[in-house]
C-alpha cells in the first residue's frame, strides 16, 4: 500500500458514520424529502454504509476483499429471488386457514408437546384432478407456442431486412424496433382495444371500405391474445435474430450463389443454420414470458381464455387461496425450467465468441 | 443477394406499420372531442386537462417515479457488481449459482416472481418482524432485485468488450484493485452503465404485475392505477397520458441515438 493508505482508510471510516448517520435521519423521517421516501432511501444508505463497514471489517479479519464483493450480489440475489422459491415451495405444501398469513404453519406443537411438521402433496392433487388447471396449463402452452410461431414468422424477415441493410439506415432501423419496447407496455396492450372492438379502428376501416357488413367480433377472443402477445414480445424475436443475422459472412452466401444455390437452397441451407442460436434465443424469449402472462389474456381475452398466470392471479387476489396458488406458480415453474436452460445453454455457447 | 426481391422491403414495411399503427392511434385518439375513443369527434386537449386533475393519477405517478428512481439505482450498483464479478473473476465457488441468478429473472414469469416474493415478504414479516407490512419499500426490492438482471447483461457485455490491458497497465502502475475499479473501469463502462440505469428505470416505471403482488395500501404506482381504469373501458384520459409517456421516450430515445452515434464516430 502507497502512503495515501492512511487517508483513504480514515475517510472510509468516516464514511461508516456518515452513511450510517444519514440512514437513521432518513428512516426518522425528519430531513425534508418527501416523507415516504425515507424508508427505502434509508435502505439505500444502510447498503451503503453497511458495504464500506464489511470492508473495513474483511480488512481486519484479513478476508480477501474478492469475496466481499462476490458477496453483495450474491447475497442480494440468494435473498430476494432464490430464497423466494424455497417459501413458496413450503407454502404450496401448507394448507389454507382463516389467519394472519392465511397458510398453515409449518410445524404445529401437539397437545403432548411433540412436533407435527403439516405437510401435504394435497394442493397438487387437487391441481392434477380439477380439470380447470390442466386445461389452463395446457392452453397456455398453446397460445405461447402458437404466439411464439407467429413472431418468428414475421420477426425474421424484419431482422433478417435490419441485418442486410446499409449502415445508417439500419441503425435508425434498429432504433425503431426498440422504440415501443421503451413505452409502456401496458399501454401498449390497450392501444389493441381501441384497435379490435367492436367499434373500434379496424371494424370502421374495413366497413368504410366495404368489406364488411357486419362489424368483426375480434375483442374477447383467442385471437386478440395471439396478436397482444405477438405485438408485445416482437422486439424480443427481433433482436437476437438480428444479433446473429447480423454476424452472417457474405463470402458464404456468395459462394453458395456462385456454387449454384438458388436463393431458396441458400436460405435454407447457409443462413438458416447459421441463425438457428438467435432463434431459439428469441423463441424462448418470448414463450417463457408468455406462457405466465397475466395482463394481455385479462385485457384482450375472453372469459372463456384460460391462461395459467391468470388462474393463478384470481387463485391469489379473488379467492384468497394462496397455498394452491403456490402450488400453480411451482408447477409453472416446472413447466418453463427446461425452456430456460435450453436458453442459458445457447447463451453460454455464443458468450465466449 | 444478387437479386434484390421486393419481399423483404415489402414484409419488413408491414411489420414496421403493426408495430406502430397502435401506437399513432393512440395519440391521434388522445386529441378526439368524443368520449368514445374510436369515434372522431373534433379536435380538443380536454383530456390533458382532465388528467392534470385527476390527483389519483398524479399521486401514483409520483410514487411510480421514486420506485424508479431508487430501484434503478439500488439495481444498478447490484447489477455491476454482479457483472464485475462474472467477467473479471477466474473461477469461484457458485459461479454457476450466481450466473443462473442473473439470468433467470430475466424470463421468469411476473407472477411467479411476484408470488414468490410476496410470500418472501409476509415470511419474513412473521418471523423478523420486517419488512411490516408492504408498500414502497417491498416494490423497491422487488423491482431492484429483476431490473438487476438486466443490467448486469448490459453491464456484462460492455465489459467483455472493453480492453483489459487499461487495467492491467493500471494495476501494474501500482494501483490497488479499489483504485483500479473506480479510475479505469468505472469510467470506462459508464455509458453501457447509464443505458442500464435507464432501462431498470423504464422496467420499473412499466411494472404492473409484480408491483401488484408486493404492494400495499397508499402506494399504488401508475400501472396498477391505469389498469384498473382500462378494465373498465377505453378512457380517453388514458390516451393523453400515453401520448405524454410516448413523447417523453421518443425525445430521449432520439437523444441517446444521436450520441451513441456521435460517440461511436469518435471512437470506432
Amino acid at each position: 500500500m502507497s502512503a495515501a493508505a492512511p487517508v483513504w482508510a480514515m475517510s472510509r471510516r468516516g464514511a461508516v458514520l456518515a452513511l450510517a448517520a444519514l440512514a437513521v435521519l432518513l428512516r426518522m423521517d425528519v430531513l425534508p424529502i418527501a416523507a415516504d421516501a425515507g424508508a427505502p432511501l434509508s435502505l439505500l444508505v444502510a447498503a451503503a454504509a453497511l458495504l464500506f463497514l464489511a470492508v473495513e471489517l474483511g480488512d481486519w479479519l484479513g478476508i480477501s476483499r474478492r469475496w466481499l464483493v462476490i458477496a453483495v450480489p450474491m447475497l442480494w440475489l440468494f435473498v430476494f429471488f432464490l430464497v423466494p422459491f424455497i417459501v413458496l415451495g413450503r407454502i404450496s405444501l401448507a394448507e389454507p386457514m382463516i389467519a394472519r398469513p392465511p397458510y398453515s404453519p409449518l410445524w404445529e406443537r401437539g397437545p403432548d408437546g411433540s412436533f407435527n411438521i403439516i405437510a401435504s402433496f394435497e394442493n397438487f392433487q387437487f391441481l392434477y384432478e380439477d380439470a380447470l388447471y390442466r386445461n389452463a396449463y395446457l392452453s397456455s402452452i398453446r397460445v405461447a407456442g402458437i404466439s411464439t410461431i407467429f413472431a418468428l414468422l414475421i420477426g425474421y424477415p424484419i431482422a433478417y431486412y435490419i441485418a442486410r441493410s446499409p449502415e445508417p439506415r439500419r441503425s435508425v432501423l434498429l432504433l425503431l424496433v426498440i422504440l415501443p419496447f421503451w413505452t409502456s407496455f401496458l399501454l401498449r396492450v390497450y392501444a389493441w382495444i381501441g384497435f379490435l372492438r367492436r367499434d373500434g379502428v379496424i371494424n370502421n376501416i374495413l366497413s368504410w371500405l366495404g368489406v364488411i357488413d357486419e362489424p368483426l367480433v375480434m375483442m374477447q377472443t383467442d385471437f386478440a391474445v395471439y396478436i397482444g402477445i405477438v405485438y408485445t414480445y416482437l422486439p424480443f424475436m427481433i433482436l437476437p435474430l438480428y444479433a446473429t443475422l447480423v454476424k452472417l459472412d457474405d463470402s458464404l452466401l456468395e459462394a453458395a450463389g456462385d456454387l449454384g444455390a438458388s436463393p431458396t437452397v441458400t436460405f435454407l441451407t447457409v443462413t438458416l443454420p447459421l441463425s438457428l442460436p438467435g432463434i431459439v434465443a428469441g423463441s424462448m424469449l418470448v414463450f417463457i414470458p408468455a406462457i405466465g402472462e397475466y395482463v394481455i389474456p385479462a385485457l384482450l381475452g375472453g372469459p372463456d381464455t384460460l391462461m395459467i398466470g391468470r388462474v393463478l392471479w384470481d387463485e391469489f387476489f379473488s379467492s384468497r387461496d394462496w397455498p394452491v396458488a403456490s402450488a400453480v406458480a411451482i408447477v409453472m415453474l416446472v413447466l418453463v425450467v427446461v425452456p430456460i436452460m435450453w436458453l442459458q445453454a445457447v447463451q453460454n455457447r455464443e458468450a465466449p465468441k | 443477394m444478387k437479386r434484390r426481391g421486393l419481399f423483404l422491403p415489402i414484409v419488413a414495411t408491414l411489420g414496421f406499420v403493426f408495430l406502430y399503427a397502435p401506437i399513432i392511434s393512440l395519440v391521434v385518439f388522445s386529441f378526439n372531442e368524443s368520449r368514445l375513443v374510436t369515434v372522431w369527434g373534433g379536435f380538443s386537449t380536454r383530456w390533458y386537462g382532465e388528467l392534470l386533475n385527476d390527483g389519483q393519477m398524479l399521486s401514483a405517478a409520483w410514487i411510480s417515479l421514486k420506485v424508479g428512481m431508487i430501484s434503478a439505482t439500488l439495481a444498478t450498483a447490484i447489477g455491476t457488481l454482479a457483472a464485475f464479478v462474472l467477467t473479471r473473476f477466474s473461477r469461484f465457488r457458485g459461479k454457476l449459482l450466481l450466473t443462473g441468478m442473473v439470468t433467470a429473472p430475466l424470463v421468469m414469469p411476473e407472477v411467479i416472481t411476484g408470488l414468490s416474493l410476496l410470500l418472501l415478504f409476509v415470511a419474513m414479516e412473521t418471523t423478523l418482524g420486517w419488512p411490516s407490512g408492504r408498500g414502497l419499500t417491498t416494490v423497491v426490492i422487488a423491482h431492484a432485485t429483476f431490473c438487476a438482471a438486466y443490467v448486469t447483461v448490459i453491464a456484462q457485455s460492455r465489459l467483455r468488450d472493453m480492453d483489459e490491458s487499461l487495467e492491467e497497465a493500471a494495476r501494474d502502475l501500482g494501483a490497488g484493485p479499489v483504485r483500479v475499479f473506480f479510475d479505469i473501469t468505472l469510467p470506462v463502462i459508464a455509458p453501457a452503465l447509464i443505458s442500464g440505469w435507464l432501462l431498470a428505470f423504464t422496467l420499473s416505471l412499466d411494472d404492473l404485475v409484480i408491483a401488484s403482488f408486493v404492494s400495499g395500501p397508499g402506494a399504488s404506482t401508475l400501472p396498477m392505477v391505469i389498469f384498473s381504469k382500462v378494465r373498465l373501458g377505453v378512457s380517453p384520459d388514458v390516451n393523453a397520458l400515453a401520448t405524454i409517456i410516448i413523447v417523453i421516450v421518443a425525445i430521449a430515445v432520439t437523444i441517446a441515438g444521436l450520441l451513441l452515434r456521435r460517440q461511436s464516430k469518435k471512437n470506432p
